[in-house]
């Protein structure tokens, strides 16, 4: 046995994703010790000073490419951009989470073990604060999320995607409304979770066995130079993508999504719709971009299948859904179709545009639901549609704020949506997937009447007994709605500075 | 011919030409936005806008005076309007001796005509309003003579049909004014989309739409693409300038008030069409058979204009005839070329002094008349009004070119140059196609002089005593006369020199299948013979009512049937094809619009039964779908699918 060699770690590069960690560990001690009263504003000060402190070091390393802890880890121009995104869109469901002016305790349930409607479950929903352990669960969750868009080889990715995971079948079971729903659909989470991450075990394990390794870039030299069965890579490439396209919810593997954003306190939909698709992109980016480029005519046309089917779905079972968040959900199913369109691109326009798409997606779905989260009746969220009737009239303001959300999701030009659409479908054409792009066209259109069906019902219908009052949003829903609104018109109006920092960031490295 | 044009970059006083525009343009957003708070004073913001315009245009005309003939040019870029791609289109003005000549026009007369409106306009609620549309006209006209490139003279072309339309319908309650509106910008449209066509011409082929590269680049182009860009040129120009066959809208604009008429409808923007040939002469020049077809159209509008003119006894409708085919002579004159460019502007101005003249005239004669147009109920009102008797005289011999009033400097030399074409059918043509116009109007101008102003009074009841106008209206009628009287002995000789720069120097003397002097003797010989026809048939005046007439007559009251001929070929076919458009549309867009919608809610309604809500169901579809996955790869990789 030859002396066990450490591999060099550059701290300075990993300082983001250790910082996360490190506030998420601090944030369980601070549920020990510090009382009940003030542990909110402790923890989401603590949450949102290190998400803080972590984006500053990144914007401090952005010049950093480098491949470190044995090539587990790449920092290169995507993995800070997308860390980056990740960041900013959690430091902005941070605020949705830490809210606590809208419903008296916040929206998540005091104590999460009290057996539903039992006369202590009925006190605590309507006076106790709600659980403080979703900061560090949250910073757990984000940590992860870095790590996953980092990860150099596989199983560091399979790790990371556990580490963010698990935090997160958590947290969707912790609403304080409707908890049966909620922890169904935690449970359901995260049984097809699980179901999906043996997947990208077993997909590991014979990409280990095609290649030798499991890292990206030795994976990249044998796809080259095949030594073992061609059955091996084709296999595991397909097991390692459906892992994948499960956290990216596309078809026909995102069976879960309607439930879980359902079900889902409405700040951790939020979360999961921004950050998570971040990461679950990111992480598909590296994959298919490092690893796979070299049988990218053999993945192609799968994909691209599993893409425009993905696009049809969500445009086709959002014309008949009756639930605002599950409408929201299967929009955010179509969006990931036209997301993988830019993937497919296979090009460094198709990477640039995939990740300004996630960006503009992202603050664009945040605001989404922060309003989702203020129409409410006495007994918390009002999401049914024939609820939303009338609500223009109400509140000409929220209503406005919203339509123009749903515009942007229809791709109206002017705003994000459009210029991101844009983006994606210009690469794909130009990466020669012109079908996809039809695709995209087609189901976009599709998909606008729900949207503006929506807003004819906000505007057009007469307000109902039935139709709730709209809460005043809280500073931190303010603060959130506010920056989701104006980077949605700020992308849609003037792209370039962003599209400039994509480019420059549409560098991986092996 | 390599030909390249550039100008020099404006330097000194003359990089101040953009307050020209800015002036009227900010009295105008002032008169708009204040409101009835300006109703006051609001008219003398917009006469003096007008007249500080024309004081700076005054100051700057001599400045470029001053310059060496071949530097005479000032260009002034002041930002960038559109850069997209290569699309780069600069906000740019040009001052160079064409445009020099057209700012003076366009302010000089302009400011005559504002002060006139303040009394014509005085009892009219609208007067604010109207001063601010007014001033809005002449920002716009500016920027149209001022631009240094093709979309910023779009620019300006769109601003004046704006303000041109907004004042045929100031009276916009009265739905002949609102009708008389729409059918100017539905006309107007015609010809903006054939300017608009050929500015994406330009860019397209020259890559450019500045002057200065259009012009330079006009040789490289293909002898086709030039006619094209200039038949689409021309097309504008015909819409905006009432010519043939666009020319109906002009005579209806006749509803907005006098002074509108007398600027936009006689002096100013009738004549874009002309300036936009002078300006584009390297384009024209270098197309014969484009010259032709200008040629062309200026004479047949001409006569067109001269027997419609004849047949109509609404005063102002006669004199927009009258504009009409005076506009003809000017798209003549441009048609043909070289030295006859000068001569079509110096036609251009004295037409704006003696035409804004006569509609002020016309104006003055409503006013003490109650609003009367028919020249039959006119008669002896010499008596009543004697300065606008007198100033319309003046205007009357200028325009049927008796010396030594203006139309004959400007009139004459015109005729001379058709008979000066190369070609001898043509210049026969075209030369004897003058000389009759010359004739027709002489004999139409003397008809509704002497109807108006001599003859015996037929005037209806409730007129008991005709008046002059207030001095307000006569002292612009007073200048305007002067105009009209000096203005073509004045500019004959002085304008072509000076616009030399702009067109080239003067070609030597040509000689034509009539000489010279011939031709000024049978000018003035068809001048005299028709004006003293019509003085003899009407100096006894007319019957009231209209009398069985010809063929001829008919067909010239009717406007030559150039109505019917658009209601039957445009009219009729639009509204059929708008009816099938809208009954495909409803039966079959919408059906297949519908029954997709159906179709998309009832697959959504079936496959949402898939979405069960169970877990296991959920994990079979995964397990189906990765299956699938496994296998396309598997398949890929046996070549199966390969």
């Amino acid at each position: 046995m030859g002396e066990l060699k450490l591999p060099p770690i550059d701290y300075g590069a990993l300082a983001p994703m250790l910082i996360l960690f490190g506030v998420a560990c601090v944030g369980v001690l601070v549920e020990v010790l510090v009382p009940r009263k003030s542990r909110n504003v402790v923890q989401l000060a603590l949450t949102l000073l290190g998400v803080v402190a972590a984006f500053v070091v990144l914007v401090i390393n952005r010049d950093i490419r480098v491949v470190t802890i044995g090539g587990a880890v790449a920092i290169d121009g995507p993995t800070i951009f997308l860390q980056g995104a990740i960041l900013v869109l959690g430091a902005m469901s941070l605020l949705l989470i830490g809210e606590r002016q809208v419903e008296a305790g916040g929206a998540f349930v005091a104590q999460a073990a009290v057996v539903v409607g039992s006369e202590k479950d009925n006190r605590q929903s309507v006076s106790q604060p709600g659980l403080t352990e979703v900061f560090p669960l949250t910073a757990f969750a984000l940590g992860g999320m870095l790590l996953f868009v980092a990860a150099n080889d596989l199983l560091t990715m399979f790790v990371a995607l556990e580490v963010f995971s698990l935090p997160l079948y958590l947290l969707c079971a912790l609403a304080r409304r409707r908890r049966l729903l909620s922890q169904e659909a935690a449970l359901k989470y995260f049984l097809l979770g699980s179901y999906a991450s043996a997947f990208f075990l077993f997909g590991i394990a014979l990409l280990y066995g095609f290649a030798g390794g499991v890292q990206l870039s030795v994976i990249h030299e044998a796809v080259a130079a095949p030594q073992r069965s061609e059955l091996l890579l084709y296999g595991g490439l397909a097991l390692v993508a459906i892992g994948l396209l499960f956290k990216s919810a596309l078809a026909p593997f995102h069976v879960w999504t309607p439930d879980v954003y359902q079900g889902a306190p409405t700040p951790i939909t939020a979360f999961m719709a921004a950050c998570t698709k971040v990461a679950a992109f990111g992480a598909l980016l590296r994959v298919l971009y490092v690893a796979f480029e070299g049988v990218r005519w053999d993945f192609q046309p799968v994909l691209g299948t599993i893409a425009a089917l993905t696009m049809l779905t969500g445009a086709i079972l959002a014309v008949t859904q009756t639930d605002m968040k599950r409408l929201l959900a299967y929009s955010s199913i179509a969006n990931a179709g036209y997301l993988m369109v830019g993937v497919l691109a296979l090009s460094e326009d198709g990477l640039s545009s995939t990740m300004f798409y996630l960006v503009a997606y992202g603050f664009a779905v945040l605001a989404a639901f922060a309003i989702v989260s203020l129409v409410r009746d006495s007994d918390g969220e009002a999401t049914h549609l024939s609820r939303w009737a009338g609500i223009g009239r109400k509140s000409p303001l929220l209503a406005g704020v919203f339509t123009f959300i749903l515009l942007a999701f229809a791709g109206i030009p002017l705003t994000s949506g459009f210029t991101a659409k844009f983006a994606v479908f210009g690469a794909a054409v130009e990466g020669g997937q012109t079908w996809l792009v039809i695709f995209g066209v087609v189901t976009s259109m599709l998909i606008a009447f729900p949207y503006l069906r929506v807003v004819v019902l906000m505007w057009l219908s007469e307000p109902g007994e039935s139709t709730p009052a709209v809460s005043i949003p809280g500073f931190l829903t303010s603060v959130a709605l506010g920056v989701g609104v104006v980077v949605t018109v700020a992308l849609g109006v003037v792209p370039a500075p962003l599209i400039d920092l994509t480019r420059e960031a549409s560098q991986f490295i092996r | 011919m390599e030909h390249t044009v550039d100008y020099a970059p404006a330097t000194g006083v003359l990089s101040g030409i953009w307050l020209l525009v800015a002036i009227p343009m900010v009295s105008s957003a002032i008169l708009l936005l204040l409101g009835k708070r300006a109703d006051k004073w609001g008219h003398w913001l917009g006469v003096l806008s007008v007249a500080a315009s024309f004081v700076l245009g005054l100051i700057f005309f001599i400045k470029l005076g001053g310059l060496a003939a071949d530097q005479r040019s000032a260009e002034l870029s002041l930002f960038d309007f559109i850069d997209v791609g290569s699309l780069k289109v600069d906000f740019g003005l040009l001052f160079d001796p064409l445009a020099g000549v057209f700012v003076l026009l366009i302010t000089g007369v302009g400011s005559l005509i504002h002060l006139y409106a303040v009394g014509y306009m005085d009892h009219d609620p609208g007067r604010r309003r109207f001063f601010a549309y007014f001033n809005l006209f002449v920002a716009a006209m500016l920027l149209l003579v001022l631009g240094n490139n093709y979309v910023m003279l779009y620019f300006g072309w769109e601003g004046v049909g704006v303000a041109s339309y907004l004042l045929i319908s100031f009276w916009y309650t009265r739905p002949s004014a609102a009708t008389a509106g729409k059918k100017a910008f539905l006309m107007n449209r015609v010809g903006d989309a054939g300017l608009a066509i050929g500015v994406f011409l330009m860019f397209t082929t020259l890559g450019s739409t500045q002057y200065a590269d259009v012009f330079s680049g006009v040789s490289s182009l293909s002898a086709t693409t030039v006619l094209i860009l200039g038949l689409l040129l021309l097309l504008g120009a015909c819409g905006k300038s009432g010519q043939f066959p666009l020319q109906a809208w002009l005579p209806d604009a006749m509803e907005g008030p006098t002074p509108v008429s007398a600027l936009i409808h006689a002096a100013t923007m009738v004549t874009a069409g002309v300036y936009l040939i002078a300006r584009s002469n390297p384009i024209f020049t270098a197309n014969e058979t484009l010259q032709l077809v200008v040629v062309s159209v200026g004479a047949l509008t001409l006569l067109i204009g001269c027997i419609i003119g004849a047949a109509k006894d609404d005063i102002k409708r006669v004199l927009a005839w009258s504009t009409v085919s005076q506009i003809g002579y000017m798209f003549l004159g441009v048609g043909l070329g070289g030295a006859a460019y000068g001569l079509a502007i110096v036609h251009l101005l004295a037409h704006g002094f003696f035409k804004a003249n006569m509609f002020l005239g016309a104006g003055s004669v409503m006013h003490g008349m109650n609003d009367q147009v028919d020249i039959r109920r006119f008669g002896g009102l010499s008596k009543y009004m004697r300065i606008t008797w007198l100033t319309f005289a003046t205007g009357w011999l200028a325009i049927i070119g008796i010396p030594p009033l203006s139309g004959f400097f400007s009139k004459e030399p015109i005729i001379a140059a058709a008979f000066e074409l190369e070609t001898t059918w043509q210049a026969w043509v075209f030369g004897s196609a003058a000389l009759v116009g010359a004739g027709l109007t002489a004999f139409y101008m003397t008809r509704l002089f002497v109807l108006t102003f001599h003859g015996p009074e037929r005037y209806t009841e409730e007129i008991k005593h005709p008046h002059e106008s207030p001095a307000i209206m006569t002292i612009p009628l007073i200048l305007l006369a002067i105009g009209s009287i000096g203005a073509g002995w004045v500019m004959s000789t002085s304008v072509p020199e000076w616009l030399s720069p702009v067109f080239g120097a003067e070609q030597a003397e040509a000689h034509g299948v009539l000489s010279h002097n011939m031709i000024t003797i049978l000018s003035l010989v068809v001048t005299v013979l028709g004006a003293g026809l019509a003085w003899a048939l009407f100096r006894k005046g007319t019957a009231l009512e209209p009398q069985p007439a010809g063929i001829v007559v008919t067909a010239a009251r009717r406007n030559l049937y150039t109505d019917a001929i658009n209601e039957a070929v445009f009219e009729r076919p639009g509204i059929y094809l708008t009816r099938a458009l809208v009954y495909l549309d409803g039966k079959g867009i919408d059906g297949l619009v519908n029954g997709l919608a159906a179709g998309v809610g009832g697959g959504s309604g079936r496959l949402r039964r898939l979405q069960t809500g169970f877990v296991r169901s959920y994990a079979l579809s995964m397990l189906t779908g990765a299956m699938l996955v496994v296998g396309a790869f598997l398949a890929i990789q046996l070549g199966w699918l390969a």
